[in-house]
């Protein structure tokens, strides 16, 4: 009995805050800005928890499972919810359904949470949908918005589309092998023709939720309609977890099909980098924009996951930490720009530094660690996915991905020098930049120039991979 | 007269799922389009059974994941249908040529 609380504190923490919002729901209204507060002590109290009293160890007869690097990537994503209620402070306060957006949020988290302990496919199947449901729920949270219904009727539909598929990859695992436990399953698994079948529909459902290219029809669609914090939880939380959970699957449950998911996963990843870089360079809506910058990303995660060692899962787990900070804080000045001054094109950024210098500032260093270039913790990052992919000796690939990380550079650095240097007769005029939503940009700042310059992180991250 | 086996059940369940398929992609109207993925579920869920009494009858597995497909599709149609709803109301319509204001 004492097991179950120790091994499943962070589900439990979490389910709890989300009684407790649906008991203030119900209860006598609290005004939006002290419950936004309430809130993020909450949360603040769930990010710290993950640290203490954690166990390894597994429940239920082997579907639920927890180690350190499970609890590590846990409180990963605890922090960029923790900074998401910080940064759209503005647009929370302004909602009229404050609580049920975090009871939404807070629920996909849980799915979350379940995903990466899962150790069954069944287990797999029933957190991915607690996972991505409610994501679709958020994405209508402006329902005045044509654009917002448009985007969420985009992502329940994908999303359901893609669970089909997964399903059906599942059944015909289920069919070849007779089991659907993690355990079981790479000693059963050889590469045979029809669980090469099952393993192309199962990986074609993890393309979907990571957005891999032929599969990224949704995103931009669906980033770009939802209102910002939705979008920031999608690009960041969700994909974080996605690919959290994608390199656990690929690693220890089809093990014994590498030589297929190896060649996949080059090629896909070729692919999606030169098209999300592409794409990129035409997008006129900053949404969209870092829409295909997060696929060109999703791109550069794969070289990493490609090296099937202990080495690319550590690289993959600090890569995102450190996309946490650097997207996050992209994303949250562009919210606010949005709440406050309801603008999204990128002409409008032109001459942002004449008025807004703190903002300009933030989204710029941002920017700099989105595109890899050295004093920020992007670079390091990169680095060491690019390291991780080398250790296959396949140096074409790493060579183009490389060719992509300086063709990244063009467009970021284009919206740098709108905000700089180009003159606007017209700029965003100055915007409040409230206590809550300075503390989460300075604490993205600080994580963006820290986490590289730090090295017992990485050498952290390494020992429990 | 034949006696069906695994092999006519699976013919019949991997139809489904392309069916499904070709109505996700080929239908403009969302309620359809939603019916195709409900085909979809449930050729799988005939896969499963099938697998499960043909090749595996002493594991359970099989019938355990049908039922929960069955209640995962009906919250995931909620879901979808309470979205549909929202976006009739914004929109007028529930064609799908008509949601087209983000592009490229």
């Amino acid at each position: 009995m004492n097991e179950f609380f120790t091994l499943m504190k962070s589900e439990l923490v979490v389910t709890i805050i989300l009684f407790l919002l649906l008991f203030i729901k119900i209860g006598k209204g609290m005004s939006n800005e002290r419950l936004l507060v309430f809130i993020q002590v909450l949360l603040l109290i769930n990010f710290i928890a993950g640290f203490v009293a954690n166990e390894e160890g597994s429940l239920f007869g082997g579907l639920y499972y927890t180690g350190e690097m499970i609890v590590l990537q846990k409180n990963i994503l605890n922090l960029g919810v923790l900074l998401i209620s910080l940064l759209f402070a503005d647009w929370f306060i302004k909602s009229s359904h404050l609580p049920e957006f975090f009871i939404l949020m807070l629920s996909s988290l849980l799915g979350m949470f379940f995903l990466l302990s899962s150790g069954n496919l069944l287990m797999f199947y029933l957190s991915l949908e607690l996972a991505s449901i409610p994501v679709a729920a958020m994405a209508n949270f402006d329902l005045q918005k044509r654009t917002s219904s448009e985007a969420a009727m985009k992502m329940i539909l994908t999303s359901a589309f893609s669970s089909g598929i997964l399903l059906f990859g599942i059944s015909l695992v289920y069919g070849a092998t007779g089991t659907i436990s993690f355990e079981a399953l790479p000693a059963l698994l050889s590469a045979a023709p029809l669980q090469v079948m099952a393993f192309i529909f199962l990986f074609a459902a993890f393309a979907f939720k990571l957005s891999i290219v032929p599969f990224h029809l949704w995103t931009a669609d669906v980033y770009q309609g939802s209102p910002t914090a939705t979008t920031a939880f999608l690009s960041v939380i969700s994909k974080g977890a996605f690919a959290f959970v994608f390199v656990t699957v690929l690693y220890k449950v089809f093990q014994p099909l590498h030589s297929v998911w190896y060649n996949l996963i080059m090629l896909l990843s070729i692919v999606t980098m030169i098209v999300g870089n592409l794409f990129a360079l035409r997008q006129q809506n900053i949404k969209r924009f870092l829409a295909f910058s997060s696929i060109a990303q999703v791109g550069f995660i794969l070289v990493g996951i490609s090296s099937n060692t202990a080495e690319g899962t550590a690289s993959v787990v600090y890569f995102i930490l450190i996309y946490i900070f650097s997207n996050l804080a992209a994303f949250g000045v562009v919210g606010l720009i949005a709440s406050q001054a309801n603008r999204e094109s990128i002409n409008d950024y032109r001459g942002l530094y004449q008025t807004n210098k703190f903002l300009s500032w933030m989204i710029a260093l941002a920017l700099f660690s989105l595109a890899g270039i050295p004093p920020t913790a992007g670079f390091f990052g990169k680095l060491f996915l690019i390291k991780a992919g080398a250790s296959q000796a396949n140096y074409f690939y790493i060579i183009i991905a490389a060719v992509n990380l300086v063709v990244s550079l063009y467009y970021y650095l284009k919206i740098i020098r709108a905000i700089f240097m180009e003159p606007n007769e017209q700029p965003i005029a100055a915007i409040r930049v409230s206590f809550s939503v300075k503390l989460g940009l300075v604490i993205c700042a600080a994580g963006i120039i820290l986490t590289g310059l730090i090295g017992w992180i990485y050498d952290y991250i390494q020992l429990l991979g | 007269m034949i006696t069906p086996g695994l092999y006519h059940i699976l013919f019949i369940s991997t139809a489904l799922f392309f069916i499904g398929m070709y109505g996700f992609f080929a239908r403009k109207n969302l309620i359809t389009m939603l019916m195709s993925i409900e085909l979809i579920l449930n050729s799988v869920n005939l896969n499963f059974i099938a697998f499960n009494k043909y090749l595996w009858p002493g594991r359970l597995d099989g019938v355990f994941f049908t039922i929960f497909i069955i209640a995962i599709a009906a919250a995931e149609a909620a879901v979808a249908i309470a979205i549909i709803i929202n976006l009739y109301r914004s929109h007028k319509s529930i064609d799908v040529e008509q949601t087209e204001e983000m592009k490229y």
